[in-house]
């Protein structure tokens, strides 16, 4: 129970066992991964048979195509980062735009609009990806039987994985950056107003800064949760593949360790991220 | 109207510049697309380029026995795994939340987080190198004795299960965390001082407070579980029969679009079904709970 009330000792040890089993569990997947990175073998199985660095450095000289060597793979990496950013330009514009709509704009239905603004989190990804193919492959072939024009940024390709990644990702920003601009003092915004400030001014040295922790919150989360979707992504994809489509394709095949060296890469460079992020928070509080 | 502190910034102007990206993304992408796959759902293909209303598509989930044999498994598993998710989840929540202070349960709780920022498909080979013929956990029980030769934990219905229950902890964790951080510890206090034993607390006094963050962390779960394709098709292979493979199939291998969105949304609707059915039990506003996740 808690710990002002009186707790025997099999309780506490029984406890202290589950959270460690339970920690175990959390991170067993992810350190089984990092360590066969170097793993020196064909395969990402046991025997340990000795640390190597092949499945980073590796080329095809060596035998071994490491990962700073696969083209293939390195291609998909920089697939998603591109992806991910117009993911995240798109999301945090539509956020704040959605944002001010809805804390600030008097308008009939609005809380039928806000409610259907949560709809992409409740829709499976994999139907959301569906019904953007679906679409968009009807207006491409209406363009074409109408005036002749073929749109090819509505067939399966990366402009596609962008609008249906953005399609659910906008509504987290969109939650975000209310909740944020929701606490804003108006106070503040009438008192400079009141001393002459225009409304852009009042914007950008106000409104703006104060909403910046929110922008940077939410782009982070944009760009991670891009970079991660697989489900809607999959059904979306066309001749490039982002890396989560290209992992999946060669864990199906029985990949080599490079796959164990781009999982820790990524894992590595989220961590940086975080950090970076958590040491940018703490002057700040 | 747009009503604030000044006047005319405001206005329809401003208004129709604010509503313009909002209703071009909610129209575009989400209610277009739905309407889209509704018609698709809803029409057979009587000849080349021609097509004609009908209920054909549902029909044939109906009469083919492994659509709806699929179909069933798949909402009967995201349901035992949101349960195993729930029981899993309760109590490093409970530690969390009531029993460690400080330090100590934000570290605990940054731990939990951790695996989270790494994506899906990163767990998922973790998992399979584990538990595959060739992997970890075979080998290691070969060594201790327990098994004579390593043995295949892949591709069970246990291993999906695993693999789901991993995947949905977090969904699950925050919610119960943040609504047992408001139990108040006096009422447990008081209980005990009435002299009611730990599992007459947890029924009468715990679970009722912790009710709206429980329905919240189940549905959420039942969510994603059921949506779910990495892991059921990775950690169960050829058996993993999961729904949205069948829609992947009908989709892109198969190119029937009219199938795969019907199976769309049939998979829509039972998702949706679950988290009305949730929603009303509890009797919470949907809007409040996905606020709250």
């Amino acid at each position: 129970m808690i710990p002002s009330l009186p707790r025997p000792r099999w309780l506490r040890a029984g406890t202290a066992l589950y959270v460690g089993a339970f920690l175990t569990f959390l991170f067993l997947p992810l350190v089984v991964v990092g360590v066969f990175a170097f793993n020196d073998a064909p395969y990402p199985a046991p025997p340990w048979r000795g640390f190597t660095g092949d499945w980073f450095l590796g080329n095809a000289a060596a035998g071994r195509t490491g990962l700073f060597g696969d083209a293939e793979l390195l291609g998909s990496l920089w697939t998603s980062c591109v992806v991910a950013i117009w993911v995240t330009l798109l999301s945090v514009s539509v956020g704040t735009t959605n944002a001010f709509l809805l804390e600030r704009g008097r308008f009939p239905g609005k809380q039928a609009l806000s409610v259907v603004m949560l709809a992409p989190l409740v829709i499976p990804g994999v139907i959301l990806g569906i019904s953007i193919l679906a679409f968009a492959s009807r207006v491409a072939e209406a363009a074409d039987d109408l005036f002749g024009l073929e749109l090819e940024f509505l067939r399966p390709g990366l402009p596609l994985v962008v609008l249906g990644q953005f399609s659910f990702i906008a509504t987290i920003a969109t939650l975000t950056i209310s909740a944020r601009l929701r606490r804003f003092d108006r106070t503040l915004e009438e008192a400079a107003l009141n001393l002459g400030a225009s409304r852009a001014a009042v914007f950008r040295t106000i409104i703006l800064p104060y909403l910046r922790p929110a922008l940077l919150g939410s782009a982070a989360i944009a760009f991670l949760m891009s970079f991660e979707d697989f489900n809607t992504t999959l059904m979306l994809v066309g001749a490039d593949s982002p890396l989560t489509i290209m992992m999946y394709g060669r864990m199906r095949e029985g990949a080599t360790p490079v796959l164990n060296a781009v999982s820790l890469f990524l894992m590595v460079a989220s961590a940086v991220v975080a950090m970076a992020l958590v040491r940018r928070r703490k002057p700040a509080a | 109207m747009l009503k604030a502190a000044g006047r005319d910034w405001h206005g329809r102007l401003s208004l129709g510049l604010l509503l313009a990206p909002a209703l071009l993304w909610l129209g575009a992408l989400i209610v277009l697309p739905h309407v889209e796959l509704a018609v698709l759902s809803l029409r057979e293909r009587i000849g080349p380029r021609l097509y004609a209303a009908s209920l054909a598509q549902y029909e044939t989930f109906f009469l083919e026995p492994l659509y709806w044999h699929v179909f069933v498994r798949t909402a009967l598993m995201s349901v035992i795994a949101t349960m195993l998710t729930l029981l899993l989840a309760f109590p490093i929540a409970w530690v969390i939340a009531k029993l460690s202070s400080g330090k100590a349960s934000s570290l605990l709780f940054i731990l939990c987080l951790i695996p989270f920022w790494v994506s899906e498909t990163v767990r998922t080979l973790g998992w399979m190198i584990l538990l595959r013929e060739s992997g970890v956990l075979p080998a290691l029980l070969v060594k201790l004795g327990v098994t004579r030769v390593p043995v295949e934990l892949l591709y069970h219905d246990a291993t999906i299960l695993v693999g789901l229950v991993y995947t949905s902890l977090l969904f699950m964790v925050i919610p119960l965390i943040s609504s047992l951080e408001s139990l108040d510890n006096t009422l447990i206090e008081a209980a005990y001082d009435l002299g009611a034993n730990g599992f007459a607390i947890l029924r009468t006094i715990v679970i009722p407070h912790a009710a709206p963050g429980i329905t919240a962390g189940c549905i959420v779960v039942f969510m994603l579980t059921l949506g779910n394709y990495l892991t059921p098709t990775l950690l169960g292979g050829k058996n993993s029969q999961w729904f949205t493979e069948q829609i992947y199939t009908q989709f892109i291998t198969r190119f029937n679009w009219e199938e795969g969105a019907a199976f769309g949304f049939l998979l829509l609707g039972l998702s949706t079904a679950m988290v009305v059915c949730g929603l009303k039990i509890t009797g919470q506003r949907f809007g409040d709970v996905m606020r709250r996740t």
